[in-house]
């Protein structure tokens, strides 16, 4: 039936125009700049006078971050969209949510369409919690009367009631991210557009969020677009999903077969050379060229070994000029079913003033690497002073092989989960106090 | 069952005009918003909007009325003359600063949601719009002072914050859409106020501009405002109509180039902020 199709996408493009600088644009002397800038700023002045888009850069090139998409949504779907960095996912929901025009094909929406938003875009620090809900809500779109209707549910959901009257800069990021989540979740459109919010905050509100995500869609009937790298979620929340790759789509169909598809590929991913790869984020002062393990003695080895320690190497080369204030280098770690393991971050361990050379690597030691046997895909992002430098999806997959952990010589059994940790055992007798370890009971039986 | 919409390539120009009004709600958050944080913000923000332009009156009225020694206007007193153009000066010079920086101000806005992007430098005049009613109660108490009737022109007061409102609008839009890609421009708006309070007859009164140079003093839309302002509320005569009509078409010519520049660059925003 027609009228149960709330979203059909037909042949939907996006191109973007990209400028480069060609040549590095180090100004040796003000002079020169000052001459470079007014060439510059002339042929912008021009291309503005004859009406041409005007592009930063010498050379222009056309990328298409949306290529001939076409799909469809029924009323009530939960659809996950999913692929990697720079696939094209936030291009398509820009365009959903009319905050860029498709530059070809076109879309039919039936109803309205709200985004919940990054948290907390649009609240301004110095307005009360109260007065927050409302600039919020006006700007998801709710009429100041709705808000009025859903304001007790909204407060509750948040459990802000007694910091309503205080500024929210005052608020613990806990809360702040509460009320905005419950601003955006109380909207009730016809179509919830999610984007990532979930990356932040607690356990359990992570859950509170996917819970009302699923209120949303399941009683309430209504369709949602789900973007996330969280495949757990996706998998938990949605019927069907959608796998962008390279501004097409790659497969769209049920969930399961959907995300194996997708973990599939982002292990061929894997294999290829980090330096080719361009779904990379962040401003390119540091690019990260490959992935190196060694041994405890810095010996390149190709596998980790569960028990034994390990050095990461990230290599990188940077055009960064001097010494960054901070640095944050990390790598975090998945396994096959996309749940989250850990993360390895230079930060935790309050290393963050580390210099940056040409060409160099970061070292990360791992004194006793505790993971079972497998492979494990890692997501590497590199920080300068604060903003993103170089961040790859899925850059490396380090594979672990068994290895004799406890040192009791017998390998750690593959089945029990996909980490190990160092443990001690011992028996205690209740009455007495005395607690003997197994080897000790062994001496005495002796 | 809601109404469908389509997204394609020019799609939204269509709906433009419908979809603000439809928005009208978010003008008010916005206006309010802005406003409610600006006297928030600083305890002293009133005392500011009323301290400067006094201040201002008082260092005007000595350089141009008493070591100029220039002619007032109508009959009434030079500081009375040089409040009632400061007003509406103040009012373009505040507007067209925040609506310079409004876009590039909400950029978080712009690229995470979408309305139609006019709401945000129009809003932000509102802010401006306050500071001007705590000053025009300040001019009725200066009245009151030197004893000053005006005359029924006084209602139209009204007409010429409206046009004082457009004149800023026009430039002010024209700024903060250039500026989401040329950062630059955030330098020209101050640069402007800076210069065109020595251009507009806010120290002095137009009448000291000699005959033959009238007509192009008049190409500054300022012209006609604050003359227009100082007819309704001193009751001056406006001596030329024709330069008071080339005033109010160059506010209508900047509205209209300020808009259609907006227009275009709006739709690229959220690509470029």
């Amino acid at each position: 039936m027609a009228g149960d199709i709330v979203i059909s996408v037909e042949n939907l493009s996006k191109r973007y125009l990209v400028g480069h600088q060609s040549g590095r644009q180090r100004s040796d002397s003000f002079r020169e700049l000052i001459v470079r800038q007014a060439k510059d700023f002339a042929r912008k002045a021009a291309d503005m006078a004859r009406g041409r888009p005007v592009i930063d850069g010498d050379d222009i090139e056309e990328f298409w971050a949306l290529r001939d998409l076409s799909f469809e949504v029924g009323r009530g779907e939960v659809v996950g969209i999913i692929g990697r960095n720079g696939a094209g996912k936030s291009t398509l929901l820009k365009i959903l949510s009319r905050i860029t025009e498709p530059t070809a094909g076109r879309v039919r929406i039936n109803g309205r369409v709200a985004s919940l938003l990054e948290v907390g875009t649009g609240f301004h620090p110095e307005l009360t919690g109260r007065e927050n809900i409302f600039l919020n809500g006006a700007i998801l779109g709710m009429s100041r009367r709705e808000i009025k209707a859903r304001f007790d549910e909204i407060v509750d959901f948040a459990e802000v009631e007694k910091f309503l009257d205080t500024p929210v800069k005052r608020y613990s990021s806990g809360m702040y991210l509460r009320l905005a989540f419950a601003v955006a979740a109380h909207l009730e459109p016809e179509i919830l557009i999610v984007d990532e919010v979930l990356a932040v905050g607690d356990i359990e509100f992570q859950r509170k969020c996917l819970g009302k995500i699923q209120d949303v869609a399941g009683a309430g009937g209504r369709t949602v677009l789900f973007v996330t790298h969280n495949m757990p979620a996706v998998q938990q929340l949605c019927s069907s999903a959608v796998m962008l790759s390279d501004g097409v789509i790659a497969t769209r169909g049920p969930v399961d077969a959907t995300i194996a598809h997708y973990l599939r590929s982002l292990e061929t991913l894997s294999q290829q050379s980090l330096r080719l790869r361009k779904d990379r984020q962040g401003d390119g002062r540091l690019t990260v060229v490959d992935v190196t393990l060694h041994d405890d003695a810095g010996a390149r080895v190709e596998t980790a070994i569960c028990g034994q320690p390990l050095r990461v190497r990230i290599h990188y080369e940077s055009s960064f000029d001097g010494a960054p204030r901070s640095v944050d280098a990390a790598f975090n770690l998945r396994n096959a079913s996309g749940v989250l393991l850990t993360c390895f971050a230079n930060g935790q361990t309050g290393a963050v003033r580390l210099p940056i050379y040409s060409r160099g690597y970061f070292e990360c030691v791992w004194p006793k690497v505790n993971l079972r046997s497998g492979a494990y895909a890692s997501t590497i992002f590199v920080g300068l002073d604060g903003s993103t430098a170089d961040w790859v999806q899925h850059a490396f997959s380090l594979a672990v092989e068994e290895g004799n952990f406890f040192g009791s010589g017998n390998l750690v059994p593959r089945d029990h989960g996909d980490v190990v940790f160092d443990q001690a055992w011992s028996s205690v007798d209740e009455r007495s106090g005395i607690a003997m370890s197994s080897q000790e009971a062994a001496i005495c039986r002796v | 069952m809601s109404t469908e919409v389509i997204l394609e390539p020019g799609r939204a120009d269509q709906n433009y005009w419908r979809d603000l009004w439809r928005y009208r709600e978010l003008f008010h958050v916005l206006a309010w918003r802005d406003v409610a944080v600006r006297y928030k913000q600083t305890a002293v923000g009133i005392v500011w909007a009323v301290v400067r332009p006094l201040l201002t009156m008082v260092v005007f009225t000595i350089i141009f009325g008493r070591i100029a020694g220039l002619p007032s206007e109508a009959g009434a007193p030079y500081p009375l003359m040089v409040f009632t153009g400061m007003l509406p000066w103040t009012f373009f010079a505040a507007a067209l600063s925040d609506a310079s920086n409004s876009v590039i101000g909400n950029a978080n806005l712009i690229s995470k949601v979408y309305f139609p992007r006019l709401i945000v430098p129009t809003a932000t005049i509102v802010v401006a719009f306050v500071d001007f009613l705590i000053g025009f109660a300040m001019l009725l108490a200066m009245m009151l002072w030197y004893r000053f009737v005006p005359g029924w022109q006084i209602l139209l007061v009204p007409v010429f914050v409206a046009i004082a409102f457009l004149a800023s609008l026009g430039p002010g839009l024209w700024t903060t859409a250039v500026t989401v890609k040329y950062r630059d421009f955030r330098y020209v708006t101050p640069f402007i106020v800076q210069f065109g309070l020595y251009i507009s007859p806010v120290g002095f009164s137009s009448h000291v501009v000699p005959e033959p140079w009238r007509l192009l003093y008049s190409l500054n839309p300022m012209v006609g405002v604050i003359d227009g302002f100082r007819w309704a509320v001193l009751g001056s005569h406006i001596e030329s109509r024709s330069g008071f009509a080339l005033s109010l078409s160059v506010v209508v010519v900047f509205l209209a180039v300020g808009i259609r520049q907006f227009r275009t660059m709006e739709k690229k925003f959220a690509d470029l902020i």
